[in-house]
């Protein structure tokens, strides 16, 4: 039982990544896949800043700035230089790599008795219900934060950009403008889950971010699903239903490495389980 | 109110496949004046309503605005003056937000989208008596999405939503191409009825020779990147079908 929380836990913590990935994929229509880069950006920034004494609090805003700056990044590659978005995210995610490393280092940071956001201290000596609350006051905080922006009129007219970019330039937006704030929207979030982790897990470490824009693509992709399912139109219930999303990716992993999969293959196991997702829908279709 | 001097535009400079799209084109627009610009494919009447928009830029000459020389502004810093309805109805709206999301924006159209929620009741119910007036029915809609409605439906919300906002010129660029004869001539009649009651400046293009008959205080008539033909008033109006189709001889 212990395990399947865990899995929870963590999948609350990539809600941050499963929401950036909705906003560039789902709203700009962008592949951006700075991801990898700004997920480890996220984490190795917090590792720094935490053996450094700094309070998760002050860390926590330098962490999404610093996420936010990758994803402006490669907006700017890809909507001044003109720049195939895949590409632009490819050439950031590299150099990020780099960047990574020489703020942290070395490959590994270890938070071994270093008070960090999931400390008991906070709220509760229980420490899964302690983290448990930490986290879920993260999400809602987002979920509201994102919710409210996409319903004002700043909100309405970048899901137009993604959706109709013939129409909002007539309709007087700045779409390059556009493009940059949402990517780095989007890093942004996902550099928080970078955060998250490494205090959820106590250590950074220059890996940490491979393969894991698959975790938030499944994410969401599970999430449009259950969308299309339920035929939700509210915004906000869609960001809920992405990070419902996130949490069945993450329960899906638990279950397969509980009945003895070896852990080594779970990136195997995540990128079919995503593929089976992808394609269930086509597959069903044919069948009928 | 607008007034284009010696625009010149070629695509493809030095390739093989050279066209020169506009050829020093002058045109002075009057206020309140709806010209319909009517000619064979390729004659630059699309290149001249982009240069117009701002989505393309020319190789060389001016327009202004009124008083404004707009040259260097983009087609997104334009949209302060100019609406445009497109010959696509899928290119005028975003299909994935609702009715009355699409005409928040096009509300918005001259001013910044801030950080505020604009879709109050109020809104909805302004939205919901300007669509009435179309008679199809639609008020009752205006949280389905866009991409429900059919080709006619859509092109007629775009034209409602040009003057949503303020607006100088309004661009018509084959606005009933897509659509089926009587969807046509609804959008058409709708077109000439807001272009009246809000004495826009309007420039139609189209193909279809009843429509530069029927509509319009002008006709131009473009070939090969130049103004062949400029008739105005009673000229205008005493012009016939086989007259028109002349000048295509």
């Amino acid at each position: 039982m212990e395990f399947y929380l865990t899995a929870i836990l963590q999948a609350l913590c990539f809600s941050g990544l499963a929401i950036g990935i909705f906003i560039s994929m789902k709203i700009f229509n962008i592949p951006d896949i700075t991801t990898d880069g700004s997920f480890t950006l996220g984490g190795a920034i917090t590792g720094v800043l935490l053996m450094a004494e700094i309070p998760p609090s002050l860390s926590l805003l330098v962490v999404m700035s610093a996420g936010a700056l990758a994803g402006a990044f490669t907006g700017f590659i890809h909507a001044k230089l003109n720049v195939n978005p895949l590409l632009a995210g490819i050439l950031v995610m590299t150099a990020l790599y780099s960047v990574n490393l020489s703020l942290m280092g070395r490959s590994n940071i270890p938070l071994f008795n270093i008070s960090t956001l999931f400390s008991p201290a906070f709220f509760l000596q229980d420490l899964n219900q302690n983290t448990f609350i930490v986290l879920l006051v993260f999400v809602v905080v987002m979920l509201l934060v994102i919710g409210y922006l996409l319903k004002t009129d700043f909100g309405i007219a970048m899901r137009a950009t993604g959706n109709s970019e013939t129409m909002i330039k007539a309709l007087g937006v700045n779409t390059n403008r556009m493009k940059i704030i949402g990517l780095a929207m989007a890093n942004s979030l996902t550099a928080l889950s970078g955060y998250l982790i490494t205090q959820f897990q106590g250590f950074a470490d220059i890996n940490m971010g491979i393969g894991i824009v698959i975790v938030g693509l499944g994410s969401v992709i599970i999430g449009e699903t259950l969308i299309h399912w339920l035929k939700v139109k509210s915004i906000l219930t869609n960001l809920v239903l992405v990070i419902a999303g996130a949490v069945i990716f993450q329960l899906v992993l638990a279950v397969t490495l509980d009945i003895g999969v070896d852990a080594n293959l779970l990136k195997l196991v995540t990128a079919s389980f995503v593929l089976l997702i992808v394609s269930l829908p086509r597959v069903l279709s044919v069948q009928r | 109110m607008l007034k284009i001097s010696h625009l010149h535009k070629t695509f493809n400079t030095g390739k093989v496949n050279q066209v020169i799209a506009l050829h020093d084109v002058n045109i002075e627009i009057q206020k309140s004046e709806f010209v319909v610009i009517v000619g064979a494919n390729g004659s630059g009447k699309s290149t001249l309503l982009n240069c117009i928009s701002g989505s393309i830029f020319p190789d060389s000459g001016s327009i202004h605005i009124g008083n404004c020389a707009v040259d260097h502004l983009r087609e997104h810093q334009r949209s302060k003056w100019i609406a445009r309805v497109f010959q696509n109805p899928l290119s005028g709206t975003a299909p994935d937000l609702s009715i009355l999301e699409n005409f928040r924006l096009a509300a918005l159209r001259t001013s910044s989208k801030g950080l505020r929620i604009g879709i109050t009741e109020r809104f909805k119910n302004t939205v919901k008596d300007r669509i009435a007036e179309l008679g199809m029915g639609l008020e009752a809609k205006v949280h389905q999405p866009m991409g429900s409605l059919s080709g006619g439906q859509r092109q007629a919300l775009t034209l409602l939503m040009a003057v949503m906002d303020g607006l100088e010129i309004l661009l018509l660029d084959e606005p009933t191409a897509a659509l089926d004869p009587r969807s046509a001539e609804t959008i058409m009649k709708t077109a000439a009825k807001l272009i009246a009651n809000h004495q826009l400046t309007a420039v139609l293009i189209t193909h279809n020779m009843k429509e530069a008959l029927a509509y319009g205080s002008r006709i131009i008539q473009m070939a090969e990147g130049q103004v062949r033909r400029d008739v105005t008033g009673a000229q205008k109006t005493g012009l016939t079908p086989s007259n028109l189709y002349e000048w295509f001889l």
